[in-house]
């Protein structure tokens, strides 16, 4: 199989079967109906769809933010509904960075305090944390914002600052959720130069987009619709959905 | 160590946050403060009145008309009824026996003028309540014995009246009788219940005839009250019995009526005023309860105000790793530094408002800010500091990441 990182790297992601419903009084919504979805170390997806297909809400999930109402995901082989609250929230801590689609950023709180914060939970020292976070800002082109707060950044500035927060502990499995949507074309095309850079390096990469043509650079490529994968295709291949397999 | 980075990431919260942390902040300093002041008003008054009624002597009972059932008091206690009690062969036991008439009189001195009471008492009279003089001398048996028309003035009269409080051998004219001034009392402090400094003293038959025209019962001059020094204080209960059994017999009562006079001791009034500032300390009390209550609610305000931020803050912490006991810990060194900075704010406050109030001179006492007191404003303003700001936190840790995030 083509992958870019030849097709023998051990998965990463194993989700089987998954659902997520959402009860709303009498009616339920379906944000994720059935899906299954292996990704492999060092690969580069992106995922689409339309609006509400359920792209945040399976990121959410892949992120260990969120747990699905039925349906099984092991990460690194480990099945993740055996986990317990902190082990998850080590795994989120060390393993994966995160950019959220609304960037949740601390308010009234500096930029390098930001990028600090997952840091301080790994009980990185002050000292290497500030000098961590800085690096991180200046990696996506803010290391002269790293005193500002959110109300003194722009969107995309804020954006960015997510992304270093993400970025920071250096995970193996980086999540974003519409990264570039706040981006104007050029700074967009320069978080995707970044994120390729990432992937290099081995970093599995997942990202959820409206954009066909940032999909475009991704090496595989997801589509969601209602709540179901409608193909997943690879560099303009169409493949047949993941077959379920089990692991382990 | 871990506690010490808790810290640090606490107060840049608190910084983060200044506005939200000083209105939580003032919350607790208003309730700490008004806790303190309103219970130390009570405090202070109670040590006032109990210092003062003390300070009036040892082994006192004092004899008034009237039943203690109170009212209207005719004024059945006369100078006959003193010199019964004065016969030492019958009652070898009572030291001094010291009758007084008292009355409130205007005394005029040049164009200052003022109304004070007036007590017309007997040379012993300032052993049996131990006055201690400043300036000059109290009366003697001989000038009572010759109604000499002296007076000894009070701190405060003198002052008033004299601007000064050496006015020994002034004039000042009472109800329009020519006085001669022979003693000024030291300044008793305070100015309540019981203290000397707007009082003055003349001989006992001058206020009964001149000054006053006292009633007369049965031919002899009422008197107000008889004060009686016992010489032992376990001697008391017997001789207040044998002054009751004496003055029944004078004023020949049957067994069925009941005494026309009340004997009260010392320690019984020190009973019931503790009963009544004790009343008022209560009631001081549960005023400064409820300004902590609603300083308890300012605070729950500003936290429900601030939940959903709170919340949001609390799920990205976790998404990028935080455990819940990280969140609990930050919270609870966050509410405690607000609660210790508050606390200690509102102890400075509450002891800068005694220390003013104190010195104002329409202050009958100085504010007693007590420990008691202490313990109780902080353990309620750090509990309700505590409770309000850790309950959002620690609903907060019961939400998957994603749901706190989200939360509104
Ligand atoms: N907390 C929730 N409660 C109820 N319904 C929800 C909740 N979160 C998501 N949904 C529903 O689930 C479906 C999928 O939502 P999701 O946020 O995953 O969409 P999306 O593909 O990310 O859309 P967009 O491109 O607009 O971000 C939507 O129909 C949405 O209304
Ligand atoms: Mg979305």
């Amino acid at each position: 199989m083509p992958y870019t990182n030849g097709s023998t790297t051990p998965p990463v992601i194993e989700i089987q079967n998954i659902t997520k419903i959402y009860k709303m009084g009498e009616t339920e919504v379906r944000a994720l109906n059935g899906v299954s979805l292996t990704i492999r170390e060092g690969e580069y997806v992106a995922i689409i769809g339309t609006s509400g297909s359920g792209k945040s809400t399976l990121m959410n999930m892949i992120g260990l933010l969120d747990k699905p109402t039925s349906g099984n995901y092991a990460i690194r082989a480990t099945e993740t509904n055996r986990l317990s609250q902190n082990q998850m929230a080590d795994l989120r801590n060390k393993e994966i960075g995160f950019v959220f689609q609304r960037f949740n950023l601390l308010a009234r709180t500096s930029a390098r305090r930001q990028v600090e914060l997952p840091l301080f939970y790994a009980g990185v020292g002050a000292g290497k944390a500030a000098q961590m976070a800085t690096a991180a800002l200046e990696r996506v082109g803010l290391g002269d914002r790293t005193h500002h707060k959110p109300d003194e950044l722009s969107g995309g500035q804020q954006q960015r600052v997510a992304i270093a927060r993400a970025l920071v502990n250096s995970p193996s499995i980086l999540l974003a959720d519409e990264p570039t949507g706040a981006l104007d074309t050029k700074t967009g095309e320069e978080v995707m130069a970044l994120f390729e850079e990432l992937n290099q390096q081995g970093m599995t990469l997942i990202l959820v987009t409206h954009d066909t043509d940032i999909a475009a650079q991704a090496h595989r490529v997801v589509t969601l619709r209602d709540g179901e994968i409608m193909s997943d295709e690879m560099n303009g291949l169409t493949l047949e959905p993941t077959p379920v397999v089990a692991y382990g | 160590m871990k506690l010490f980075r808790y810290f640090s990431v606490a107060l840049t919260g608190i910084l983060a946050h200044k506005l939200r942390a000083g209105l939580t902040m003032l919350g607790i300093i208003i309730g700490v403060a008004a806790v303190l002041t309103t219970t130390g008003f009570g405090s202070g008054a109670a040590a006032d009145i109990t210092a003062n009624i003390q300070n009036g002597g040892v082994n006192l009972l004092t004899i008034s008309s009237g039943s203690s059932r109170g009212g209207n008091n005719p004024a059945t206690m006369t100078m006959a009824d003193a010199q019964a009690l004065s016969d030492a062969q019958i009652f070898p036991d009572l030291v001094y026996v010291a009758p007084q008439y008292s009355s409130s009189a205007t005394y005029t001195s040049g164009s200052e003028e003022g109304t004070y009471q007036t007590i017309g008492a007997t040379a012993n009279y300032a052993i049996v309540t131990d006055l201690d003089i400043e300036y000059g001398q109290f009366f003697t048996a001989e000038q009572v014995e010759k109604n000499e028309s002296v007076v000894v003035l009070g701190h405060t009269v003198a002052t008033d009246l004299f601007g000064t409080a050496d006015a020994v051998g002034q004039s000042v004219r009472i109800n329009n009788n020519a006085f001669q001034v022979i003693g000024v009392l030291e300044e008793s402090g305070g100015a309540g219940f019981g203290s000397n400094d707007t009082r003055a003293y003349v001989p006992l038959q001058v206020a009964q005839g001149r000054l006053f025209n006292a009633s007369r019962y049965r031919g002899n001059y009422s008197v107000s009250t008889i004060s009686i020094q016992v010489a032992t204080a376990e001697g008391m209960d017997d001789a207040a019995k044998r002054i009751e059994q004496t003055l029944r017999m004078r004023h020949n009562l049957s067994k069925d009526d009941t005494n026309d006079f009340t004997i009260s001791n010392q320690a019984d009034l020190l009973e019931t005023i503790s009963n009544v500032t004790g009343t008022l300390s209560i009631l001081l009390g549960s005023i400064g309860g409820i300004s902590l209550l609603v300083g308890g609610i300012g605070i729950m305000n500003i936290m429900l105000v601030t939940v959903t931020e709170r919340t949001r803050e609390i799920g990205l912490r976790k998404a990028v790793g935080a455990h819940n006991s990280d969140i609990l810990l930050q919270f609870l060194i966050e509410s405690l530094v607000l609660c210790v900075l508050g606390g200690l704010i509102g102890i400075g406050f509450s002891y800068g408002v005694a220390a003013i109030l104190s010195r104002m001179s329409f202050m009958p006492f100085a504010i007693v800010i007590e420990y008691w007191a202490l313990v109780l404003a902080i353990g309620v303003s750090s509990a309700s500091g505590f409770i309000f700001g850790l309950y959002p936190a620690w609903r907060a840790t019961k939400l998957d990441p994603i749901e706190a995030l989200r939360f509104e």
